[in-house]
């Protein structure tokens, strides 16, 4: 795996909102069939960091390149999944038709979604295990249901990078699971996925590549190598954290 | 039942109906996305801004749609530029604009003869006097609305549900908010001559409001804000032959009365309704329940 070239990468990147700035420095490579995850406190830029590599936000200074060419907006090959409060959940569409629109710039105005966009659009359901619930109203899932559409919805782009903000937080435990299973099975098939979380131990079970965000980068790496009391206490600040159960956790 | 087809021997009547089932149609389509996103402001700004075309057409003669129709695709354009800035959000750029627009208006109409009484018609609107042209265009200006509302449902839907994604799909935003905005203000601008600057936003606005008492079902919503809007202009239009209320009042009160039969008596999802099937359930709430009960197939 580490011989192939990486699939994003990120050069001396920083960006500045009005006079604020919300990333420096950042040099990053992300390799396909890996998953990283960036972490660190509220505010420490890791969306800002995902919206660049998704192409939605340029960089101040630097450059995030996608097989090696610049990138100058979304990417078809690059998948972003929003976190989930950035959506209107009351909105009136069903679980399908919340599916599809992950279509929805690529088909005919002028005809209706075909049985084939549908039977993959299923498909999609199937695999995080919401087939049964594609005719109800999104506004009556939980959490942890509605993360499983988003994730639906990215999988119908069949990218090779899959972007997800937040995928973990306020999700059920068996959301959980079957996240991680899904992950596992996009990153064996080669995908390259990048997660932000504030979760470390859940970094620590999942990802093979940790990078730890406050503005810049402060470390990166194999999880278990990077957990350490003086680094996380240097991204997280002083927050008391059991850094030997974590290392545990990560070794198992 | 002479008192149904009398009104219909008057061919100002006949142009009357036709017009407010038009409109009723237009607004009750585009509706449904204005309350979806949360428009009410701007639709009742884009309605106000209107204003200066309309007195600009009557000043140098002309039909006043046409003038309605350029003030409609400037000032939605300039809200769009200056929301763009980035200081000054959205809301604010629409109240500046919109009250800067009918103050233009209001003193560009005070110094004309005849003030008062042309301001009253187009606040109030003048259903009386559609004509055969005023028809054609409005039939013309809605099935734009319609087709383009039609041709563009999934951007509009994906851009009103989820911005964040549409805009990670390369999606254009700015682009189809203004396309959005322009149908909006052909869908005002086709309305005003029969409900009125004031009143227009119920039509946009109430129809929809009803429709999602009704149903969770987007295409559904859409079909039955158009019907509710298309009837209670009919039926207003009827009250106000019958009781001489201005026309407009009479369309939006029916409108608005129909509203709040459905808030309080929706089959599912009316106050009282729910208040009764809870009782009815009391003894099984588990029925009563809306989130779907988690089951992962195997």
């Amino acid at each position: 795996m580490s011989s192939l070239p990486p699939v994003l990468t990120c050069h001396n990147l920083a960006v500045h909102y009005d006079n604020r700035s919300a990333l420096r420095d950042v040099n990053l490579e992300i390799k396909r069939g890996q998953i990283t995850a960036l972490l660190g406190p509220n505010g420490a830029g890791k969306s800002t960091l995902l919206k660049v590599l998704a192409g939605m936000i340029p960089p101040s200074h630097g450059a995030a390149k996608f097989e090696g060419e610049e990138l100058s907006g979304p990417h078809a090959n690059i998948t972003y999944v929003p976190q989930r409060s950035d959506v209107d959940w009351t909105f009136p569409i069903s679980v399908l038709e919340c599916t599809l629109l992950g279509l929805a710039g690529s088909r005919s105005r002028w005809k209706p979604f075909s049985r084939h966009d549908k039977a993959v659009a299923m498909q999609a359901l199937k695999d995080v295990r919401m087939d049964h619930l594609a005719q109800a109203q999104i506004d009556a899932l939980s959490g942890g249901q509605q993360q499983r559409v988003f994730l639906a919805r990215a999988l119908l782009n069949n990218g090779d990078v899959l972007l997800l903000d937040e995928p973990f937080t306020g999700v059920d435990v068996p959301t959980q699971d079957m996240l991680v299973d899904l992950l596992t099975e996009l990153k064996s098939r080669g995908t390259a996925i990048v997660y932000a979380t504030h979760d470390l131990a859940q970094a620590a079970r999942t990802a093979d590549y940790a990078v730890l965000l406050n503005g810049d980068i402060v470390a990166e790496g194999s999880p278990h190598d990077i957990f350490q009391q003086d680094v996380l206490l240097r991204t997280f600040g002083g927050s008391v954290i059991s850094v030997e159960s974590l290392r545990e956790v990560a070794a198992s | 039942m002479s008192w149904l087809t009398d009104p219909w021997h008057f061919t100002f009547m006949q142009h009357a109906f036709l017009a407010i089932i038009l409109v009723g149609i237009i607004c009750g389509a585009i509706g449904v996305f204005v309350i979806l996103r949360g428009y009410s402001f701007l639709g009742d700004a884009l309605s106000h801004a209107i204003f200066p075309g309309v007195v600009i057409t009557f000043i140098l003669g002309g039909n006043f749609l046409v003038g309605a129709l350029i003030a409609a695709v400037i000032i939605s354009t300039l809200i769009g530029v200056v929301s763009q800035s980035g200081r000054i959000n959205n809301d604010t750029a629409i109240g500046v604009l919109f009250a800067g627009s009918f103050a233009l208006g209001v003193a560009l109409m005070s110094l004309q003869s005849g003030y008062v009484r042309d301001l009253n018609s187009f606040l109030f609107g003048s259903i009386l006097g559609v004509s055969r042209d005023d028809l054609v265009i409005t039939a013309i200006v809605g099935l734009v609305v319609l087709v383009g509302l039609a041709m563009f449902r999934r951007e509009i839907t994906l851009i009103s549900f989820d911005r964040v994604f549409a805009r990670s799909t390369g999606l254009n935003l700015w682009v189809f908010d203004q396309l959005f905005l322009l149908l909006l203000a052909l869908a005002i601008v086709v309305s005003l001559q029969t409900v009125g600057n004031v009143l227009v936003l119920a039509m946009l606005v109430t129809p929809a409001a009803s429709a999602r008492m009704l149903t969770d079902n987007l295409r559904r919503m859409i079909a039955l804000s158009s019907t509710i809007g298309a009837l209670s202009g009919l039926v207003g239009l009827y009250i106000s032959y019958y009781r001489g209320v201005p026309s407009g009042a009479a369309v939006v009160l029916t409108a608005t009365a129909v509203f709040g039969m459905l808030f309080l008596f929706a089959p599912r999802n009316g106050v009282v309704t729910a208040r009764v099937r809870q009782r009815i359930h009391y003894s099984h709430p588990e029925d009563d329940v809306r989130v779907v009960p988690d089951k992962p197939q195997a």
